[in-house]
C-alpha cells in the first residue's frame, strides 16, 4: 500500500527532478518512510519530516543544491551525523535536508604541516585514527566522537572533556571550504593559518548551519603527549571538591581535564557499572594531566598535594591506559546510568564562572529540595560547564513541568552569575527562545545583521539559533531513558 | 535633538593626523555611552570615522580615504579582573602595558607577546597580529572570549561573554580582531588569561643554511618538548637563528631543554648555543620604521619562505629581515625604510607567486602608498567580507580605504 502520510510539499516536489540531476537517483530520498529516518537529531522530542533528503558526494553537488534552493527560495538544513543535542539539524518540513554522510573522505593527512584535510562527513574519531600512525591526534574530542561529523563539530564549535587545555573546534581549524546560502563555493584559509582579511573561518565556526555548508575542512593536528596521568580524588563534600578545583587552577596548573561528580551521580554510576569509587564520597574529582613527562610529574605532585589540602580522603593515580579507563569508567557512564535510575530526565548544558561553582551548586540543591525534583550533577568543573541531570517520572502528573521549571531555573542561575546558556550543545531550536536571557535585543539584532549579510532570504537553517516567536513556548529537551547512541555503545554521554 | 553624544568634539589638528590625513574633528568619549552617542551623531551626519588608541600602529593598513571624525579611545580605560576565573574584561583604551602590570601582580598574563610601548588593548585587537609565543595558548583571537562593540550606527552590541566555554550565538569578535576598526569601534573585550609560568628557557642556535633549518624544524616537530615559541630570525646578510622558548615548571623546563639540545644540535660547539632563563627585551618587537609584510604559509614551508624573502631582498639589494613563528607559519618580513617601489614589488610578487602563501603589507611607507602598491594580494572570501561590511557599515563610513573591504584599488579575489 502506498505511503500517503507526509507528502512532499509542492515547492519541494518541483525541485526533485533537478536534485536528481545533481545528486543522482540514489542521492535523493523522496520516499516518506526513508525521509522519516531523518526526522530528528539527538533530541528526539523535536520532530519534523524533511520535504526531501539529499545525499551529495561532492562540494560541487552541495553548491548546486544550495544554489537551487537560493533560486527557488526553498529552505535547506545541513545535517552531519545527527547527534546534535539542540535540534540544530531538525529538518524543515518544506525544505531540503542536506546530509553529508556520503562525504566521508579523509583527503590527506599531512604530518609535515601538522594538519589533515577532510570532508565534512568524516567522523571526529576517524581524524585521530588517521593521524595516530604519525604520532598525532585531533584534539577536540566531543564524547560523541565515534559518530559525530567534523562538519557538525564545525557548526557547533564542539569541545570535549579536554577542551579546558586544548580549546574547541575553532582553535583547531585552519581552512574551510563553505557553500554560502547563495550557492557560491568559497575557500577560506588552508594549511596556512591567518589568511588576510576578516577571520571568516572563526565567525563561521559555531554558526550552527545558518551561514551555509562546510564542504571541506583543514584541521590542525596535535602531537600525542609524551605522558598522561589521571588522578581520582574523593571528598566528603562538594564544597571541598570545588575548593580543590579552584586551588589547582590558582596554582597555575592547567590540567587537560577536571571532571566532577556529586553523590547522586556517583550512586547511579556505581549501580550501573560498579566503578568502585571510594565509599562515602560526596564528590569525586577526576583530574587528567598530559604533556612532557617532566612537567606532568611535577604537576601531579602539586595536584595530589592540593587535593589533600582541600580535604580529599582518598586519591588514586592511574598511569597506564587500562588504569585510566577504570577511573574514567564511572564518569563516562554517568549519563547512561542516570537514565537507568530515572524514567525521564533533562540534560541541561550551562556555564558558570568557575568561582561561582560552589554557590550555584548549592542553589541547585535548594531548587531540588523545594521542588522535590532530583538533580544529579556531573560536569566539566575546570571550565564551569555544568550538565545537571534533572530527573523525574513522566508518569507522575505535573512532574515533567516541574522538572522543566527546575531546568530553566538552573539556566537562569548560570546567566545571573555571568555565565552562558550553552557551553557545548549549542542553541539550535532548543534554546533559541532562551537567547534573550543572555543577550539584549541590540545584541540579537546584530547577530541577525551578520546572518542576513550571508543569507538575505533566510533559507539557511531557518528558525535556529536566534529567537523566533513560532518556537518560543515549546518544550525543552526532555529525554526518556538512555540515549540510543549511548545504549548501542557508539557514543558516550559526557 | 540630544547633543549629549557630541560633547567634547573639537576641531582636528595636525597632531590628530592619520597617515597624513588630518581629521575634521576629534573627540575622546569618557565612557561607552559617550562612544555610542558620538557614533550615533557621526551616523546622523554621515561622517567618516577613524579610531585612535595609542597611535602606535596608525600607519598600518591602507591610507584613509577620509576622516571626518577621529575617535580617541583614551577615555575607555577599565580593568575588571576576575583572578580566580582567569578572566579579565578590559576597556579598549587601556594601555596594554597597564593591563600586563595588573595581571602580573596576580601571577597571570594575557598570553600575547610584548607589544610596543604605548599600544592599547583596542589597537592590539584591531591590528590583530600574534607574536611567536602563540603555540601553547593560541593566537590573539583565541584568547578573546567576549567583546562589546559600538556599531557604526551607534548601537552597542555584545557577543560572547565572560566565561571560557560559551557557544551561544555567533562569535562576532572574530570579525573585529584584525579588522582595523572597519566594522565598528571596539569598546571592551573579555579575555581568557593564563598563569605566569614559573620558569622559562630560551634556546638559541644558529641556522647556517636552509637545509639546517629544515632539519631542525623536523626534529622539533618530532619532539615532545611542547615549545611555547619556535621563532625564526632570517636576515639577508649575516647568520640566521632559531629561538625556542620552553615554559613550565623549573624541573620541567630544564629537562626539556637538555633533551631538546641533544636532539637539535648534536655536535654543535657549546659556544654556538645560547641558553637563557628570560626573554630579551626586544622579544617579538618589529622595527618601528619601514615597511612590514605579513607572511602566512604552510608551517613546513616557513623556513623556505624566510629564505625566499632573503633571496628576493638580496636580488634587489634590500636588507630585509624575516622573523616570526615557524611552527605556525606566520612571519613578518621587515623592509628597511626607503626601499624602492620596485624592490617592494619584486618582494611581494616573488612571495605571492608561491601557491598557498599570502603576503599582506601591514605597514607601508608613504611613497609606496603613493605608488598604489597592492597591499593585499589575493584575498579568498573577499565577496563574503564585502557582504559583511555592507551589512554592518552600509555607508562605508568606518575607516574608509584602510582595510581590504574598502581598498581603493580592488584587490583580486581568488
Ligand atoms: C614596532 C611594533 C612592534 C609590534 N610588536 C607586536 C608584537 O610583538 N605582538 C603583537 O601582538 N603586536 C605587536 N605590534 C602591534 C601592536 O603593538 C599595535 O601596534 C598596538 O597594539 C596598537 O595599539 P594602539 O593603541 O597604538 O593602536 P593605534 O595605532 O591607535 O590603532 C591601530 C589601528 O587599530 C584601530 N583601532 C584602535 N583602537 C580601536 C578600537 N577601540 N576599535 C576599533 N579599531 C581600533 C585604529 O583605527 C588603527 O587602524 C607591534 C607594533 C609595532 C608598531
Ligand atoms: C551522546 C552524545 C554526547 C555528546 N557529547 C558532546 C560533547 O562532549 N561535546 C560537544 O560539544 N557535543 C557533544 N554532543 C553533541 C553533538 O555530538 C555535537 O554537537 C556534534 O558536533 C554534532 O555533530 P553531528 O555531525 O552529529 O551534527 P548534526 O547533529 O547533524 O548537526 C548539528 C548542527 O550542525 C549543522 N551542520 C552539520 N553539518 C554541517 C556542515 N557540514 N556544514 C554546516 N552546518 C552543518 C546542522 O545544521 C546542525 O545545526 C553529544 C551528543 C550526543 C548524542
Amino acid at each position: 500500500m502506498p505511503d500517503t502520510a507526509d507528502p512532499i510539499p509542492a515547492a519541494v516536489a518541483a525541485l526533485v527532478p533537478r536534485l536528481r540531476e545533481i545528486c543522482g537517483e540514489d542521492g535523493v530520498l523522496t520516499d516518506a518512510s526513508r525521509r522519516r529516518v531523518y526526522d530528528s537529531d539527538g533530541i528526539t522530542h523535536h520532530r519534523e519530516v524533511p520535504g526531501v533528503v539529499v545525499l551529495p558526494t561532492t562540494a560541487e553537488q552541495v553548491a548546486a543544491v544550495v544554489g537551487l534552493c537560493a533560486e527557488t527560495g526553498v529552505p535547506f538544513v545541513p545535517r552531519g551525523a545527527g547527534t546534535g543535542l539542540s535540534g540544530g539539524a531538525l529538518p524543515h518540513p518544506e525544505g531540503v535536508l542536506l546530509t553529508t554522510s556520503r562525504m566521508r573522505r579523509i583527503v590527506e593527512v599531512d604530518p609535515d604541516n601538522e594538519c589533515a584535510v577532510v570532508e565534512p562527513g568524516v567522523t571526529n574519531l576517524d581524524v585521530s585514527r588517521a593521524a595516530a600512525p604519525y604520532g598525532y591526534y585531533y584534539a577536540p574530542d566531543p564524547s560523541s566522537q565515534q559518530v559525530c561529523s567534523v562538519g557538525g563539530n564545525v557548526a557547533e564549535n564542539s569541545g570535549g572533556a579536554h577542551c579546558l587545555k586544548y580549546g574547541f573546534t575553532v582553535n583547531h581549524v585552519r581552512g574551510l571550504d563553505v557553500v554560502t546560502p547563495d550557492g557560491a563555493l568559497v575557500r577560506l584559509g588552508g594549511k596556512a593559518s591567518e589568511a588576510p582579511g576578516h577571520d571568516l573561518i572563526g565567525a563561521f565556526i559555531g554558526s550552527e548551519g545558518t551561514l551555509g555548508v562546510a564542504t571541506r575542512i583543514t584541521v590542525g593536528l596535535t602531537r600525542l603527549p609524551e605522558r598522561t596521568v589521571t588522578l581520582l580524588a574523593a571528598f566528603t563534600s562538594m564544597d571541598a571538591g570545588g575548593r580543590a578545583v579552584g586551588d589547582i587552577i590558582a596554582a597555575g596548573v592547567l590540567p587537560s581535564a577536571i571532571e566532577m561528580m556529586d553523590a547522586l551521580a556517583i550512586e547511579a554510576a556505581e549501580a550501573a557499572v560498579a566503578c568502585d569509587y571510594p565509599a562515602g564520597a560526596a564528590a569525586v574529582l577526576i583530574v587528567e594531566l598530559d604533556g612532557p613527562a617532566a612537567e606532568v610529574e611535577a604537576e601531579l605532585a602539586e595536584v595530589t598535594r592540593l587535593c589533600a589540602a582541600a580535604g580529599s580522603f582518598e586519591t588514586r593515580t592511574a598511569a597506564d591506559a587500562d588504569e585510566r579507563a577504570r577511573i574514567w569508567k564511572g564518569r563516562k557512564s554517568a549519563f547512561a546510568a542516570v537514565g537507568r535510575i530515572s524514567p525521564s530526565y533533562i540534560v541541561q548544558d550551562g556555564v558558570v564562572p568557575r568561582t561561582a561553582l560552589s554557590e550555584v551548586l548549592r542553589r541547585i540543591t535548594e531548587l531540588s529540595e523545594e521542588s522535590g525534583i532530583r538533580v544529579a550533577n556531573v560536569f566539566h568543573a575546570g571550565d564551569g560547564n555544568l550538565h545537571p541531570l534533572v530527573l523525574f517520572d513522566d508518569a507522575e502528573p505535573g512532574a515533567g513541568e516541574r522538572a522543566e521549571e527546575v531546568s530553566g531555573a538552573i539556566l537562569d542561575l548560570c546567566v545571573e552569575h555571568g555565565g552562558s546558556i550553552t557551553g557545548e550543545h549549542g542553541v539550535g531550536v532548543d534554546k533559541a527562545c532562551k537567547m534573550p536571557r543572555m543577550y539584549s535585543p541590540d545584541d540579537l539584532a546584530t547577530f541577525d545583521l551578520f546572518r542576513r549579510a550571508l543569507d538575505p532570504e533566510g533559507i539557511a537553517n531557518p528558525y535556529k539559533l536566534l529567537p523566533t516567536p513560532r518556537l518560543c513556548g515549546e518544550r525543552p529537551g526532555v529525554r526518556t531513558g538512555v540515549h540510543p547512541l549511548v545504549e548501542s555503545g557508539r557514543a558516550e554521554q559526557f | 535633538m540630544t547633543r549629549q553624544g557630541i560633547e567634547g568634539v573639537r576641531p582636528g589638528g595636525p597632531e590628530d593626523a592619520v597617515c597624513g590625513v588630518v581629521p575634521a574633528r576629534a573627540a575622546r568619549p569618557r565612557d561607552v555611552d559617550g562612544l555610542a552617542g558620538l557614533l550615533a551623531e557621526a551616523a546622523r551626519n554621515g561622517w567618516s570615522v577613524a579610531v585612535r588608541g595609542g597611535g602606535t600602529a596608525l600607519d598600518w593598513g591602507g591610507r584613509p580615504a577620509s576622516a571626518d571624525l577621529l575617535v580617541d579611545t583614551g577615555g575607555l580605560v577599565r580593568i575588571d579582573h576576575d583572578a580566580g576565573d582567569l578572566v579579565v574584561e578590559v576597556g579598549a583604551g587601556t594601555p596594554v602595558a597597564e593591563l600586563s602590570a595588573v595581571l602580573a601582580k596576580a601571577g597571570q598574563r594575557l598570553s600575547v607577546d610584548p607589544v610596543r610601548a604605548g599600544g592599547t588593548v583596542g589597537g592590539l585587537l584591531a591590528t590583530g597580529l600574534s607574536g611567536p609565543r602563540r603555540l601553547l595558548t593560541g593566537a590573539l583571537r583565541d584568547l578573546v572570549i567576549g567583546m562589546t562593540v559600538v556599531r557604526p550606527d551607534g548601537v552597542m552590541a555584545r557577543s560572547g561573554g565572560r566565561v571560557v566555554k560559551n557557544v551561544a550565538g555567533y562569535d562576532l569578535a572574530k570579525l573585529h580582531v584584525g579588522g582595523y576598526g572597519t566594522l565598528g569601534v571596539i569598546a571592551s573585550a573579555a579575555f581568557r588569561l593564563h598563569p605566569l609560568p614559573p620558569a622559562l628557557r630560551l634556546l638559541e642556535l644558529p641556522l647556517p643554511s636552509l637545509a639546517h633549518a629544515e632539519r631542525r624544524l623536523t626534529v622539533l616537530r618530532a619532539s615532545h618538548a611542547v615549545p611555547a615559541a619556535v621563532e625564526l630570525d632570517w636576515p639577508v646578510e649575516g647568520r640566521s637563528r632559531l629561538r625556542v622558548v620552553l615554559e613550565g615548571t623549573p624541573e620541567g623546563v630544564d629537562s626539556r631543554a637538555a633533551g631538546l639540545l641533544e636532539s637539535l644540535a648534536p655536535g654543535l660547539p657549546a659556544e654556538e648555543v645560547r641558553v637563557a632563563d628570560r626573554l630579551p627585551d626586544d622579544w617579538g618587537l618589529l622595527p618601528a620604521e619601514g615597511t612590514l609584510i605579513r607572511l602566512s604559509v604552510p608551517p613546513a614551508e616557513a623556513a623556505a619562505a624566510a629564505a625566499r624573502a632573503a633571496e628576493l631582498g638580496g636580488a634587489v639589494d634590500t636588507d630585509v629581515r624575516t622573523t616570526g613563528s615557524a611552527r605556525a607559519g606566520t612571519l613578518v618580513t621587515a623592509v628597511p625604510p626607503g626601499a624602492s617601489v620596485a624592490a617592494v614589488t619584486v618582494l611581494l610578487e616573488g612571495l605571492r607567486s608561491h601557491s598557498g602563501w599570502t603576503a599582506t603589507v601591514v605597514r607601508a611607507e608613504e611613497h609606496l602608498h603613493a605608488a598604489g602598491i597592492d597591499l593585499w594580494g589575493e584575498v579568498p572570501g573577499l565577496a563574503v567580507m564585502r557582504a559583511v561590511k555592507d551589512a554592518m557599515d552600509p555607508g562605508h563610513r568606518m575607516a574608509p580605504g584602510r582595510f581590504v573591504t574598502g581598498a581603493p584599488h580592488t584587490p583580486r579575489e581568488e
